[in-house]
């Protein structure tokens, strides 16, 4: 992708994450903090392909290390997020 | 191949916006939620076709760690250290973008295609500078929080001498190491002079921010993790992590403006200004005289025959764990017909909706939690407002006298109650540093206790009196 057309992306979805966050009852700030919080640990993504990159003979093996570091702190992001967050939302929910 | 991956990270990105979009209303959160997590499967799916991955297992086992981590934190956690947890995770957040970044830099092929252009070359040269800068003053910013937050150490506000020199100046270096890396891509030396740098950064800016400020610099470092993982996007090109990191980014400042609506300050007051320099009163001269202390008994007796009862909670409730003994005592006094509700400031603890968080854990149905500008005008008819563990933001002063650090702070109005009765330790000052004349007011009685121990010995009067 050439760098117009990702800064266009990057310009839009700035504009979609002000459009779709309007008015958010109270009870939901620390839901929507931890929810977006495991959104942003998209960055498995990245770290997955730093992790799976191959290896060419002779060649620092440095970025696996990193790439593995990466995926461990951005899955505990994820996983823990996305959890942590259906949790507090069970506790609003069993009224 | 690459076509079906990116259909799949559309898609996915479809996903995180229906899912955040969900997030913002209490009938779809879960939903919302579970979206969002649906597309983080799947874009991890599709991810592991993309023919740049070439060995698993690696990714693998830092998948079951990272996983079984996650798991155990989010099963673990009390809902009372939720902030801490919430910081943590924001951290690990930036920290996963500095090492992608720095894979990159060892590895051009994981960011670049075999033949690239100019404007690729820069644009992924100066995106992991970015990824590298923002990760880190996120990363090290989210650790400070997190040491706060757990009252680990740097309570209050620490002062750290000429900080705004000290922070331009560790700006100037980044971009230096930043102009430097783009120069010179493969010394990886620059890239770390960046994180270095951005790290201190990140320590000297969340330091001197006062407790009372904690859930606007979450919300803030909230964003700052979104929009890591947009610059870790640019490095990439990747337009799964640029859409759903710009997602983030943008709604955590929209958190962080209505955190400081809420305490009628700007952003750069924050960030910048130490609390704002009023005449603060002598504490002495403040309460000497007038203040009474209350017991249980007495609170029990005042109880006898109100018909309208409000909770203020705010950090001293969580703290004392006193979520459940505050809902025994409300259920209580509902059995004998009285109208009980909850006043919640919006920034009440150390995160925003922290105490909405506590008392649901507590069963306190939803209904009963009313926002500070709904209830304010009605306060005049309540009988009894039990303060439990809120100081700032009950401060008549905020409302009275301009002259106070805190004046034009919108507070709840518990001095328009009939009788307050304030649950505290002790009469020492909140985060603000500075005496609350609600304290010493005629219709105030202090009930120096911890919060749970006082409504448990409350609420076994009242049953006596019964």
């Amino acid at each position: 992708m050439d760098l117009i057309s990702i800064l266009t992306l990057f310009v839009l979805a700035i504009f979609v994450g002000f459009e779709i966050i309007t008015k958010v009852p109270p009870t939901l700030h620390t839901p929507l903090m931890s929810g977006s919080n495991a959104i942003s640990g998209i960055t498995v993504v990245g770290a997955i392909l730093a992790a799976g990159a191959e290896v060419i003979q002779g060649e620092s093996q440095l970025f696996l290390w990193l790439g593995l570091a990466a995926v461990i702190f951005a899955t505990i992001n994820v996983v823990g997020g996305f959890m942590v967050t259906h949790r507090m939302l069970s506790m609003f929910q069993k009224k | 191949m690459q076509n079906i991956i990116n259909v799949a990270y559309l898609v996915a990105s479809i996903l995180f916006i229906y899912g955040m979009k969900g997030l913002t209303h209490p009938r779809t959160a879960v939903r919302g939620n579970l979206t969002g997590a649906t597309g983080m499967l799947l874009a991890v799916l599709a991810v592991l076709l993309d023919p740049g991955v070439d060995t698993y297992q690696w990714i693998i086992i830092g998948l079951i760690v990272g996983g079984g981590v996650g798991l155990v934190l989010a099963k673990k956690v009390e809902m009372t250290g939720m902030p801490e947890l919430v910081a943590l995770f924001n951290g690990f957040g930036g920290l996963a973008s500095i090492l992608v970044a720095g894979a990159a830099v060892y590895k051009p092929s994981i960011a670049l295609p075999e033949v690239y252009t100019t404007s690729q070359f820069y644009q992924a040269n100066i995106a992991t500078a970015v990824a590298g800068l923002i990760g880190g003053v996120t990363f090290f910013g989210s650790i400070i929080a997190f040491v706060k937050l757990a009252e680990i150490a740097f309570g209050g506000s620490v002062k750290i001498p000429g900080k705004t020199v000290i922070n331009a100046l560790l700006v100037i270096g980044c971009i230096v190491f930043g102009v430097l890396l783009v120069m010179d891509p493969s010394n990886a030396l620059f890239y770390w002079g960046i994180v270095v740098l951005a790290s201190i950064l990140g320590v000297t800016v969340t330091v001197p921010i006062g407790g009372a400020d904690m859930p606007v610099v979450i919300a803030l470092l909230n964003s700052y993790s979104g929009l890591a993982a947009a610059a870790t996007g640019f490095v990439l090109s990747n337009n799964v992590l640029i859409i759903a990191g710009s997602l983030v980014g943008a709604s955590g400042l929209i958190l962080t403006g209505i955190m400081c609506k809420a305490m009628n300050r700007s952003l750069t007051n924050v960030l910048f200004g130490a609390m704002a320099e009023g005449e603060i009163a002598d504490a002495d001269e403040v309460y000497a005289g007038k203040v009474k202390s209350t017991s249980a008994d007495e609170v029990s007796m005042l109880l006898d025959g109100v018909s309208r009862v409000i909770f203020v909670p705010g950090y001293g409730m969580a703290v004392a764990q006193a979520q459940h003994a505050v809902r025994d005592l409300a259920n209580l006094l509902e059995t004998q017909d009285v109208t009980v509700e909850y006043a919640i400031h919006p920034v009440a603890g150390r995160m925003p909706g922290h105490m909405n968080v506590l008392l649901a854990e507590a069963d306190v149905p939803y209904e009963q939690l009313l926002e500070m500008d709904t209830i304010n005008p009605t306060l005049e008819q309540v009988d009894v407002a039990f303060v439990v563990g809120a100081n700032d933001v009950v401060n008549p002063d905020a409302r009275t006298n301009p002259e106070s650090p805190i004046a034009g702070m919108p507070i709840i109005d518990v001095d328009k109650c009939r009788t307050v009765v304030v649950i505290k330790r002790s009469l020492s000052p909140g985060f603000a540093g500075i005496p609350n004349p609600l304290f010493a007011m005629d219709n105030t009685l202090m009930f120096f206790a911890d919060a749970k121990k006082a409504f448990q010995e409350i609420t076994a009067s009242v049953k006596e009196n019964m």
